[in-house]
């Protein structure tokens, strides 16, 4: 398991392929499945120019590691990879990565789901929005996948 | 007891810092001591507690060097 949280610019792919090269043994997994979250150019209705995203050293890195422990326990998964941005970003930056590796494709779409949601639910991250017009703002609460209930009481 | 405190995004800002140092008489502190020390009005419902980077509540007990943070709902991933 690997989790990284950085202000440097994300390239998911990159990160795939090195985490393969460089930490997997060649041909024991089966298939990776990937997430990579995005910014946005909107939200609620607004047009959105930038984002500061915040976070709690230490603690957001802590829980991201709870979450993906959580996973590997609960599937049958070989490697989780999380990369997660903070600082400045712009519309279509990457802004996470989560990559899981499995011998098997329905442990590791599950995992990654279950990673995704509950980094999102628990991992202290937070979104400051500049809009087009120049108004800042702190969003106040991320979107739920209506899927999250169900593969949490798959994994714990 | 002496108790670092540390604030977050918008509640950061309201606060006017982004931390503090508060010392509570008493060996039974609570997390809601702590707030009582550094505002004078209640704490909104939204806001989340953690101490020592773990999730918990008001009425959680302190020891002295505990880290204490008080931040609104996360909003990563």
């Amino acid at each position: 398991m690997r989790v990284v949280v950085q202000e440097a610019a994300l390239d998911p792919y990159k990160e795939i392929k090195h985490h393969e090269d460089t930490v997997l043994e060649s041909g024991k997994h089966g298939g990776v499945v990937s997430f990579v979250g995005t910014m946005r150019d909107f939200n609620d209705g607004e047009d959105v120019a930038a984002m500061n995203l915040d976070h709690y050293p230490g603690m957001t890195e802590k829980h991201i590691e709870q979450v993906c422990q959580e996973a590997m326990d609960g599937w049958d998964v070989m490697d989780v990879l999380v990369v997660h941005r903070v600082g400045d970003m712009y519309p279509s930056d990457p802004i996470v990565l989560v990559a899981v590796w499995s011998a098997h494709r329905a442990s590791a779409f599950d995992a990654c789901r279950y990673v995704i949601n509950y980094l999102k639910e628990r991992a202290p991250f937070w979104k400051c929005e500049v809009t087009k017009a120049g108004e800042k703002h702190w969003v106040e609460h991320n979107s739920k996948d209506p899927g999250v209930a169900e593969s949490r009481e798959k994994a714990v | 007891m002496e108790i670092d405190v540390k604030f977050f995004a918008s509640l950061r800002e309201r606060m006017g810092r982004t931390s503090d140092k508060v010392t509570l008489d008493g060996d039974a502190a609570t997390v809601s001591d702590v707030w009582g020390q550094v505002s004078s009005e209640p704490m909104p419902s939204n806001i989340l507690v953690a101490v020592n980077k773990e999730y918990t509540d008001l009425t959680q007990e302190l020891k002295s060097g505990d880290e204490v943070a008080f931040f609104p709902p996360v909003t990563g991933g």
